[in-house]
């Protein structure tokens, strides 16, 4: 059909456009509005609009889901291993200052990089995973 | 003296026709479409507030998962909508509701009194303090990932417990019905 050639090809163009977006929104939150949150949200919807325009098999093969269960544990664990390697250093949980004992400015931006990576692979491994999961059931009745 | 932006009327405006419009709707498939509409009129509403991050959030969240996973639900469902037929009590439990509610705001401070709690809380110190202590020119994020970094914690893992709970119900269910299948 025409009218799905047309589909595909802007959702090509669109694709790696939406995913560079996704990463500059991810580390670059903390000059301009964005973050973690945002970020894995966009990327997420990279990853849907694949699956809605080729199909959610192909969708599967691009974003297992075996992947997405481990990275969305990997995001959470990043994330609290940054408090625990804060602690390690003598700080207090989360206390990004004792990363970098001599320049805790330093240790505030790789805090602050390390938790909103944990907190983008979280979401966008979450958000994929529920939404293949959804598409999977077949209608009820 | 409040000075109304014509901007600020018409956005607010658009946001209360369209809720009307979804109210009366019985299509589902258009409620959702509008829906993602309301989204993005609240996201407009937000950034006029000056604070893009919220904007950001609610365009992404709101008007694009929000509006894909309806969808998906409405694949499984049907997209047209079932009158169910009402006696009076949830009509009176809405308007008390709806009466305690408004009570509660007429304790709230002033429309842009200097003195109301959300000027003087969170100290307003956090916007001086950010660029010596972190040097991250965004005051949200250093707010969110640092000073409160606890909370940030705490909704990764409540959107982390999320994603378990589904892949827990609907995995299961998917396993039962093979072994439904092969018995």
């Amino acid at each position: 059909m025409s009218g799905e050639s047309i589909l595909r090809v802007i959702a090509k163009i669109l694709l790696p456009l939406i995913l560079l977006f996704a990463f500059y929104v991810q580390f670059h939150g903390d000059f301009g509005p964005g973050g973690g949150f945002q970020a894995g949200v966009i990327f997420a919807a990279a990853i849907v609009l694949y699956s809605l325009v080729f199909g959610r098999s192909e969708g599967l093969r691009v974003f297992r889901p075996e992947w997405a269960e481990r990275l969305a544990a990997a995001g959470v664990l990043i994330y609290g291993g940054t408090g625990v390697a804060a602690l390690l250093r003598g700080g207090n949980f989360l206390d990004y200052n004792a990363l970098n004992p001599h320049h805790p400015s330093h240790g505030q931006e790789l805090g602050i990089f390390l938790i909103e990576l944990g907190v983008g692979l979280a979401v966008a491994s979450v958000m994929t995973t529920i939404f293949f999961t959804f598409s999977g059931r077949r209608r009820s009745r | 003296m409040l000075t109304i932006q014509w901007t600020d009327v018409l956005l607010l405006a658009l946001l209360v026709a369209t809720a009307l419009v979804i109210v009366n709707m019985s299509n589902l498939w258009a409620a959702v479409m509008l829906m993602g509409i309301y989204s993005f009129l609240s996201a407009s509403w937000m950034l006029i507030l000056d604070s893009p991050d919220v904007a950001f959030t609610e365009a992404s969240v709101g008007a694009g998962i929000s509006t894909i996973l309806a969808l998906a639900a409405l694949s499984l469902t049907t997209t047209k909508m079932k009158h169910p037929r009402h006696g009076a009590l949830p009509l009176v439990v809405v308007l008390v509701t709806g009466a305690v509610l408004i009570y509660g705001t007429l304790d709230m401070p002033h429309f842009e009194d200097p003195n109301a709690p959300i000027q003087l809380y969170p100290d307003p110190s956090y916007v001086d303090r950010t660029e010596a202590e972190t040097e991250v020119p965004n005051v949200v994020t250093a707010v969110l990932a640092s000073y409160r970094g606890y909370d940030t914690l705490g909704e990764t893992t409540v959107i982390f417990t999320a994603g378990v709970g589904v892949l827990l119900l609907l995995r299961n269910l998917k396993r039962r019905r093979r072994s439904e299948d092969t018995a």
